[in-house]
């Protein structure tokens, strides 16, 4: 263990080494920028490459050939940036190429407000580019998270051949934290399963238990097709019905059967709480504060932190809305998660926003003020 | 057997359900008969190929070649070719790309490619046309021709592919057109060959869009027209500009050197004090 005094961006550089990233293309843009600087000191130190792109539409192609032949890769960008790459990122989920995408949100709409924290993509994060499609998505609340959900990142993309993406803010990127880098060989790396049978028994998209295909690295004497069509079992583009619809549902069905597994929550306090609070990234951290503020007054109050935020936790959710009479939903939007926890909710409990978009960061005291508005 | 039925064999997929795509006469077969050939007068090993596409009728050409194909987003071909490249580079990545793909909705890659000179080859095949979608007019769309969005006329004025190219400082750069296919094979096999980024614009024809909007007759005459309308560059630099209005110079535009930016990065690993320049499991 090393200790160190690092904002989550740098945590989020040290995430990516760690996990194995080897390859990271980027553009910058307030509030990730420290995300390339980083990597373009430290890939090289490991033999890795870093590239700084024309723009973010190439960054997200260019990190998506990288892994295709065999690297593990990464961006960095924000709201702007971030709407560029949807394209691509429909691309990386359709032909399923494990890749992860950080994105630090500020202020939107368009340019919006470049160094202000906000939580406004959590909508395009999910829906960003068009098509169904599958896609996992997690957010950090603390530096030394910022780090493991980073490895997390790397570990799921490379486990369900998908694009991952780090919805982080601009507190947890640019805060300074105490952080305890773990040692190399404690953590959990998860790198793709690739082909070991002979290249002409390869059939690159077949379906198999897991619902991932096995994937070979271009170059690795397994010649196959890869399009952002919809393709066959082979990788080849097809308009039958009966190619398609197995496809697609393979597609989501590779998520949705491990939900156990994605689904990452950090409960406080929610045993016996009457009011919970469900939150993600900085706005998480005022409202632990405020449940420990009023759990001193004698409030039965919970968090349900959402480290994942799509697939949306939906069980663990059910779950508060049960045993809650009130939840509450602090967010640095317009309401965005709490459409999604009013849907998860069916009417169980009563499901209370609290919404925040003029720039400034959620405090404790406004949760701790809700908390006792809805008592 | 006939030397192109070996070449069929053993560069076609014969997995991938033919009829391919393209219309009869269209010029992409012809470019990729020229790539193949150049391909396998080189000797390159199949499993080292990759071959990168757009989105356009270009962009079908990968899946019918049997080697690491991939059809990536309109106009993004050479981002994915740059990751692929920079990634593994041993491998010999080339990438097709439509006049429209390549100069349009990738021209700002194209001129940066050009620029970092990775060493990618990029084909373009120019039909003055959006062939897939159906004949609308695309960056090299010559000033008052027709096209579904331009019908009464094109007010724009056209980019010429090669000299952009060589303006951005692409280290190689021909033109050819696939009529002069001796020549074509040449010009991409010096591309694959030249270290950095080597660009071959071909002028081909599209007579199901561009060549019916404007009465341009069937595939033969349009072939027809290339052959009479080229000049080689040679011939091309002894004559005025005048007599040079409405010609095609092909041939080998540019060929310099330049240090290419995998060598250049690893100088910048020696500088980080890389423990291990490869990448490990590959
Ligand atoms: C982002 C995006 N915009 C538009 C399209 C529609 N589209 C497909 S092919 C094409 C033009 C192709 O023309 P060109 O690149 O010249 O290639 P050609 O078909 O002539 O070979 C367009 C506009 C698309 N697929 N993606
Ligand atoms: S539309 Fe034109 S470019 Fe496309 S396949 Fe047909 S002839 Fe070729």
């Amino acid at each position: 263990m090393k200790a160190k005094l690092l904002q989550g961006n740098e945590a989020i550089v040290e995430g990516a080494l760690a996990a194995g990233c080897r390859f990271f293309a980027g553009y910058p843009i307030t509030p990730s920028t420290e995300i390339a600087e980083g990597l373009a000191l430290r890939l090289p130190q490991v033999g890795g490459v870093f590239i700084q792109m024309e723009d973010e539409l190439a960054s997200m192609g260019a990190i998506i050939g990288a892994s295709l032949a065999g690297a593990k890769s990464m961006t960095a960008t924000s709201g702007p940036g971030f709407s560029l790459m949807q394209e691509n990122i429909g691309f990386a989920s359709e032909a399923e190429i494990p890749c992860v995408v950080v994105n630090i949100m500020r202020g939107g709409p368009s340019t919006g407000l470049p160094t202000s924290p906000s939580q406004g993509d959590v909508m395009q994060s999910r829906w960003g580019t068009h098509g169904d499609h599958p896609i996992i998505v997690l957010s950090p609340s603390t530096v030394m998270e910022c780090f493991h959900i980073t490895v997390k990142a790397f570990n799921f993309s490379e486990k369900y051949r998908t694009p991952v993406i780090i919805l982080g803010d601009e507190v947890i990127a640019h805060m300074r934290e105490k952080v305890e880098l773990p040692n190399p060989e404690g953590l959990e790396i998860i790198d793709r399963i690739k082909p070991t049978m002979p290249p002409e028994w390869y059939i690159p998209y077949e379906n198999n238990a897991r619902g991932v295909p096995a994937m070979a690295s271009f170059g690795s004497g397994y010649r196959y097709h890869v399009t952002g069509l919809i393709h066959d079992v082979r990788g080849f583009p097809t308009s039958r019905p009966d190619e398609i619809e197995p496809f697609m549902h393979r597609l989501i069905q590779k998520i949705e059967k491990n939900l156990k597994d994605i689904q990452i929550v950090d409960p406080f306090m929610v045993e016996d709480a009457e009011i919970t609070i469900v939150a993600y990234g900085c706005v998480a951290r005022s409202a632990k504060r405020a449940v420990i503020d009023a759990r001193k007054r004698g409030i039965k109050a919970g968090l349900l932190r959402l480290v994942t935020l799509w697939p949306f936790p939906r069980v663990y959710v059910e779950k508060v809305a049960e045993q809650s009479k009130v939840i509450i939903v602090p967010e640095m939007n317009m309401g965005q998660i709490s459409r999604e926890v009013k849907r998860v909710n069916e009417g169980r409990s009563r499901v209370i926003t609290l919404n925040k978009v003029d720039s400034n960061i959620i405090t404790p005291q406004e949760v701790f003020k809700k908390i006792r508005e809805v008592l | 057997m006939p030397d192109i039925t070996k070449l069929i064999h053993n560069y076609l997929r014969h997995d991938k359900k033919f009829p391919h795509v393209w219309c009869p006469g269209c010029g992409n077969g012809i470019v990729l008969g020229s790539l193949i050939r150049a391909i396998d007068n080189i000797g390159l090993s199949k499993d080292d190929v990759v071959l990168v596409s757009g989105i356009g009728c270009s962009g079908r050409m990968p899946v019918y070649v049997d080697f690491n194909t991939l059809h990536t987003t309109h106009g993004r071909a050479l981002t994915f070719a740059t990751g692929i490249k920079l990634a593994n580079p041993k491998l010999n990545v080339i990438v097709v790309m439509g006049d429209g793909d390549a100069t349009a909705i990738g021209g700002n890659h194209f001129i940066h490619a050009a620029r970092r000179n990775i060493d990618l080859t990029a084909i373009i095949i120019n039909n003055n046309i959006y062939g897939m979608t159906g004949g609308q007019y695309s960056p090299t769309t010559p000033y008052g021709k027709r096209a579904t969005t331009a019908p009464y006329n094109n007010i724009e004025h056209s980019f010429k592919i090669a000299e952009l190219a060589i303006c951005a400082g692409a280290v190689f750069v021909g033109r050819g057109t696939v009529y002069h296919t001796r020549l074509l094979d040449e010009l991409i096999e010096k591309a694959i060959l030249k270290k950095g980024f080597g660009v071959v614009e071909i002028v081909s024809h599209c007579p199901v869009q561009y060549g019916k909007l404007n009465k341009l007759g069937t595939a033969v005459d349009m072939m027809k027209w290339q052959k009479d309308n080229a000049i080689r560059v040679e011939k091309a630099k002894k004559m005025t500009k005048d007599e040079l209005e409405g010609k095609i110079v092909i041939g080998i535009l540019a060929d310099k050197e330049l240090p290419i930016y995998q060598d250049e990065y690893e100088k910048i690993w020696e500088k980080a004090g890389a423990k291990k320049i490869a990448q490990e499991g590959k």
